[in-house]
């Protein structure tokens, strides 16, 4: 075979590959919200829960996390599918590190930001919805941008649960040919595509929540 | 004074072990327009935060027509809950020396963000109040603009409509012109000049700007160490005032 | 039995106990490749950071590519790579060592963006003034600008290990014995998994909490100002 040949099944592995991190990246992005909002305005036992589950799954490695939920779970009668276990572990994942981003960023927001709103009486819940975040949003993009691009470099890890991804693919096609060389170039090349076209999006996002006479480069309150 | 709207009795407050504000006596009449001057740290700015409840306080008593700031079975450091809180702050606004408009929202949308969402104001209601106020401040043409598109001045003139739409009793500026460019000072003066002259609002205003402070008091209270040393009409404290360090204080302001 | 330690299925709690030496054995590999991994990472992200600040265009840019490559593609596909293909080259390195330089390579990468920080956070002035004293190049890394820069890149670099330390586990899929692939082959043999990976996903987020707080601590102890030189 020459080296085309293989790239229909790297292709295919490759739309794998993309879902699984495009859907793992919006439920995570979802669930950092919820959790870095627990942390930030939850009182005391809310925060303090969602301070131990972000240190707890930070902590435990990504492959453990997989394997737990893939070979451990069932024991304890949970049986998830391959495709299932995949995004809950990368999701677990993202929202550890998205918590602290969202944190990071709601702490950004001026003090006085919050003074004002609250000297116009807005309740807690309004300021942080439509004062803070929308402010804290813009800072915490670029973060939020290399989440996805390790997110995406975490996808890879799902083909060790059997997710015919685009590692997968690639370790079956090794597996035929021998050609290891070629293969795995194309294989790290395809994965450097779609991080570009991740980077790409992200500073695309970045600017739309910048929007122009909203934001000057360097202005702050 | 039972026709007192603010009344301050014996009110201490404490930043760790500095007394900013000891066993502190103010009462403030409907309507009245008062000026707070003095030195840096007498505890100006503090009662104005502490009537905005931006700052708890410790000991003493506060009163707002009639609402006490403290509940008697209040909890955590401003001894009310947040409900209490919201309730009294209905009645107070506040204009703030670095404005802290909202950056990522329009002009009218500032000004009609909190009537909206605190005052459960519907959208074309709340806008026609909110034009209104900006063409009481001179900038009803700048409604679309955003914050950064505009110069100190124009921004606080914006952040006054901002707190007018919320129909407050009290209105409080502290120092509202300090971060302004110079050229800038004269805008805003007239903005607040004119809310003196022609409104029954009832205003507190922490300045520096002497003169401004002669224009639109009915009365100004010389702040020394966290206690007024010395209050009156603006005619009485400037040209005759009565203490030593009134005098001094007066002398080393006016010279600039 | 594996290492000579036999387990003991009969309860939860026993069974726990019984693995946790075999468990430990995986430990000390898993620091061991982590402690590799990271030494290879510190001097290969200096030469890139250095190579960047060449002032041929050809090599800095080449460089940004490389660094960027492997910032951007997957440590267990780079894993396989050096896995899989060096041999066919000729050189056949044992797994262990074949981890750590896929560790070493892949965070490298970030080093390199440490040292660059680190670098531009020294004010120009000490590079003007130990120029204008005709210090060489070398000495003015060495005894100006390297002091330095070291308090202030620790805090990052010491996340970067804590980092690595978590990514160990990848190793096992290249038959590296740390604590996931004993985990695994107890499971295997046993058909219980439950605890032998419960344990392991246990001892990591302690041990990287233990490690950040170490981390803390040391940035603490160190003089903010720079290394003091006599």
């Amino acid at each position: 075979m020459t080296w085309t040949h293989y790239i229909p099944a790297l292709v295919k592995g490759a739309e794998i590959t993309i879902v699984v991190a495009l859907v793992s990246t919006v439920l995570g992005g979802i669930l950092s919200f919820v959790v870095g909002i627990a942390r930030v305005e939850g009182g005391p036992i809310l925060s303090k829960l969602a301070l131990v589950y972000i240190e707890f799954m930070r902590g435990v490695p990504l492959l453990v996390k997989f394997f737990w939920l893939y070979y451990a779970l069932p024991l304890l009668g949970v049986s998830l599918d391959p495709m299932t276990t995949g995004i809950t572990g990368l999701v677990l994942n993202i929202s550890a590190y998205g918590a602290e981003v969202v944190r990071g960023g709601l702490k950004s927001v001026p003090d006085s930001q919050f003074e004002a709103a609250r000297a116009l009486n807005f309740s807690r819940a309004h300021v942080l919805l439509h004062i803070a975040l929308p402010q804290a949003i813009v800072e915490m993009m670029p973060a939020f941008g290399n989440l996805a691009v390790q997110n995406l470099k975490d996808t890879a890890l799902v083909s060790l649960i059997s997710i015919a991804d685009l590692t997968f693919q690639a370790q079956q096609l090794r597996n035929i040919t021998l050609d290891s060389a070629r293969i795995f170039t194309l294989t790290l090349i395809g994965y450097f595509i779609i991080s570009l076209a991740i980077a790409l999006a992200i500073r695309l996002v970045e600017r739309w929540t910048r929007r122009g006479a909203a934001f000057p480069r360097a202005a702050h309150g | 004074m039972t026709d007192s709207l603010i009344r301050f009795s014996a009110l201490t407050k404490r930043f760790g072990d500095l007394v900013v504000l000891d066993r502190f006596d103010f009462d403030v009449a409907p309507g009245e327009k008062v000026t707070l001057i003095g030195p840096s740290g007498s505890g100006k700015s503090t009662v104005l935060r502490i009537l905005m409840t931006l700052e708890p306080f410790q000991d003493g008593d506060l009163t707002l027509a009639g609402i006490p700031y403290h509940q008697p079975d209040g909890r955590g450091t401003f001894r009310a809950s947040e409900k209490h809180l919201r309730q009294i702050r209905t009645h107070v606004g506040m204009v703030f020396q670095s404005f802290n408009l909202f950056p990522h929202m329009s002009v009218l949308r500032n000004v009609v963000e909190a009537p909206v969402a605190v005052l459960g104001l519907g959208r074309t209601e709340a806008e026609c109040r909110a034009v209104d106020l900006l063409r009481l401040v001179g900038l009803a043409e700048k409604k679309d603009h955003f914050p950064s598109q505009l110069s100190g001045g124009q921004q606080q003139r914006v952040a006054i409509a901002r707190a007018l739409a919320m129909r407050p009793r009290v209105l409080l500026f502290d120092e509202p012109t300090s971060a302004l460019d110079p050229q800038l000072v004269g805008e805003v003066l007239g903005v607040i000049r004119t809310l003196a002259h022609e409104h029954d609002l009832t205003m507190l205003l922490v300045t520096h700007e002497m003169r401004f402070a002669r224009e639109v008091s009915d009365r100004v209270c010389f702040f020394d160490k966290g206690k007024i040393v010395e209050q009156g009409p603006p005619e009485k404290l400037f040209s005759s005032p009565e203490q030593p360090r009134t005098r001094e204080f007066l002398k080393s302001v006016l010279a600039e | 039995m594996i290492y000579g330690f036999a387990w003991d299925t009969s309860s939860p709690l026993a069974y726990a106990l019984s693995i946790l030496p075999i468990l430990g054995i995986g430990l000390i590999v898993t620091l061991e490749a982590a402690i590799s991994g990271f030494a290879i990472a510190l001097v290969l992200g200096l030469v890139w950071c250095l190579l960047r600040r060449s002032r041929l265009k050809a090599i800095s840019w080449t460089v940004a590519f490389v660094v960027e490559f492997i910032r951007d593609t997957p440590l267990l596909v780079q894993l396989f790579f050096l896995y899989y293909v060096l041999p066919d080259y000729g050189i056949t390195l044992p797994a262990f060592l074949t981890g750590a330089l896929a560790l070493g390579l892949q965070y490298s990468a970030y080093t390199s963006e440490v040292y660059r920080g680190g670098f531009d956070a020294v004010p120009r002035g000490q590079w003007e003034a130990a120029t204008a004293l005709n210090l060489s190049r070398f000495k003015v890394y060495r005894d100006i600008v390297i002091p330095q820069a070291i308090p202030r890149i620790m805090p990052s670099m010491g996340n970067y290990a804590v980092s690595m330390l978590k990514e160990t586990p990848v190793l096992s899929v290249v038959t590296v014995l740390d604590m996931l692939n004993l985990a695994n082959m107890i499971g295997d043999r046993t058909f219980e998994y439950l605890v032998p990976l419960s344990i392991v996903g246990l001892i990591f987020p302690v041990m990287t909490t233990l490690c950040s707080a170490g981390i803390h601590a040391l940035d603490r102890a160190l003089p903010k100002a720079g290394f003091a030189l006599r």
